[in-house]
């Protein structure tokens, strides 16, 4: 025998379920007057610094079929690779950029899009830098625990190749489900979430 | 540690056995919907540290009132009257201060407030079935609302969901984001939830049933159910890796 840990163990999650518009996305529904806006709906203004994008994608099942009930958020550095986050010890982050997005992929096409800025690079836990990178959340029906995933810039090759966490992946043929091409300003991340091109998902 | 000092060591690692697995066939959604593939485990960086943390600003009069968010001046929500209070807590036990709790939920009747909805039970003018609260100092919260109904769903051909409140919520880092589901205690359909039977561990279960709170009752008034939730834990940060010339 010997003395308790005296730890909780974390609530279980359970899924978002089809209706997670109502709470977290009300004025997308149409159900105006409880809140002002939607959190998340916007993460730039006008003095927001850095590179305006658009992200946009879907999220696929395994029949290929996009998910139209889905809500994505995603959490990012700012344009110098600051969070804008307590817990962002090493200086302040843009003031004007949260960091934080919210959308829910369209009730009718599926598709999500994102208006935001190229994060810059932040460190690995050993302080080589990490390639810039978008983190992502998502949740629906039929997705009992939230899935954590990353979006790479397909025009950083180079910082792509050095990557830590990429490098971890064995697999090196899933490596480009995590890498959204650009064209123009606008990126595409496809999200599997089965099948030959699943894509990667992290256990954070 | 205390609470007032800025929280950024890695989180501890996710108990995904504790968890609903991603694939639970007799949930049928899940099936197309769970990824096959081993997922990839990596130490937290910053990236996963670090979260949005939100300010009581964004938080209107009523937010937490779902009674009366939704309802023309001097009318209510139709239902059984109930307050949802407990607190935000992390796997060691300390209160989340500043937590984001967003919460959804059917009607009285079981009915959604949404375009997908088709459930033959009517909506109530006055209830649009969304709220939200930041917790306190201690990580305690507390909103009121009507109790919501049962509602049967496809998935087998006589399914019904127990009655339950949707929660989504933010502690301090992008690692701990949670959505769950609060369910009421002595509520017979939830054993017969495949749902909830997603979650293999009786315990983990019994962690999300919010039981009768008599003594937090408002007499005349409203029945209190009593909710914790509990985030995943920080590693203390004293012997942790630090970045490169910190
Ligand atoms: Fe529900």
């Amino acid at each position: 025998m010997a003395q308790s840990l005296n730890r909780l163990k974390e609530s279980a999650a359970q899924t978002a379920g089809p209706y997670v518009h109502i709470g977290c996305t009300p004025n997308f529904l149409g159900m105006t007057g409880v809140f002002p806006e939607d959190l998340g709906h916007s993460m730039v203004n006008d003095k927001t610094k850095g590179e305006r994008i658009t992200i946009t994608g879907h999220v696929f099942d395994g029949t290929a079929t996009p998910l139209k009930d889905a809500l994505l958020e995603i959490w990012q550095a700012d344009a110098g690779g600051l969070y804008n986050s307590p817990s962002e010890l090493r200086g302040s982050a843009d003031p004007n950029f949260t960091g934080w997005g919210r959308q829910p992929t369209d009730l009718g096409t599926g598709v999500f899009s994102f208006e935001t800025i190229k994060p810059g690079r932040v460190p690995f836990g050993d302080g080589r830098l990490q390639a810039a990178h978008i983190s992502f959340y998502i949740v629906a029906r039929g997705i009992n625990l939230g899935l954590n995933t990353r979006m790479y810039f397909g025009d950083e090759e180079e910082a792509n190749g050095k990557d830590p966490i990429l490098g971890r992946v064995e697999h090196k043929v899933r490596v480009p489900t995590l890498i959204a091409p650009r064209q123009g300003n606008t990126y595409t991340f496809e999200i599997h979430l089965q099948g030959d091109r699943e894509t990667i998902f992290f256990d954070i | 540690m205390s609470n007032q000092d800025p929280e950024t060591g890695s989180f501890f690692p996710r108990d995904r056995s504790w968890h609903p697995k991603a694939f639970t066939p007799d949930y049928k959604t899940s099936v197309v919907r769970s990824p096959q593939k081993a997922l990839i485990s990596f130490p937290n960086t910053i990236s996963e540290i670090t979260g949005p943390v939100f300010g009581h600003n964004i938080l209107g009069e009523l937010d937490h009132d779902l009674i009366r968010n939704f309802a023309s001046p001097g009318e209510s929500a139709i239902g059984e009257r109930i307050i949802v209070h407990g607190r935000v807590l992390d796997e060691r036990g300390r209160g989340v201060p500043g937590a984001l709790i967003e919460v959804w939920q059917a009607n009285a009747g079981g009915r959604y407030r949404h375009k997908n909805e088709g459930y033959v039970a009517p909506l109530d003018p006055n209830f649009g079935g969304c709220g939200r609260t930041i917790t306190n100092q201690d990580g305690a919260y507390e909103f009121r609302t009507v109790k919501p109904g049962p509602y049967p769903w496809p998935n087998g051909v006589n399914d019904w969901r127990p009655a339950h409140i949707h929660f989504s919520l933010f502690g301090a880092g992008f690692a701990q984001r949670l959505i769950t589901q609060m369910y009421f205690e002595g509520d017979p359909l939830i054993p017969l939830c495949p749902i909830v039977n997603a979650i293999s561990d009786e315990r983990a279960i019994e962690q999300l049933v919010a039981p009768l709170d008599m003594a937090n009752t408002v007499p005349m008034d409203a029945r209190a159910y009593k909710f914790d939730i509990v985030l995943r834990g920080r590693r203390s940060s004293l012997f942790e890796n630090k970045l490169e010339g910190n």
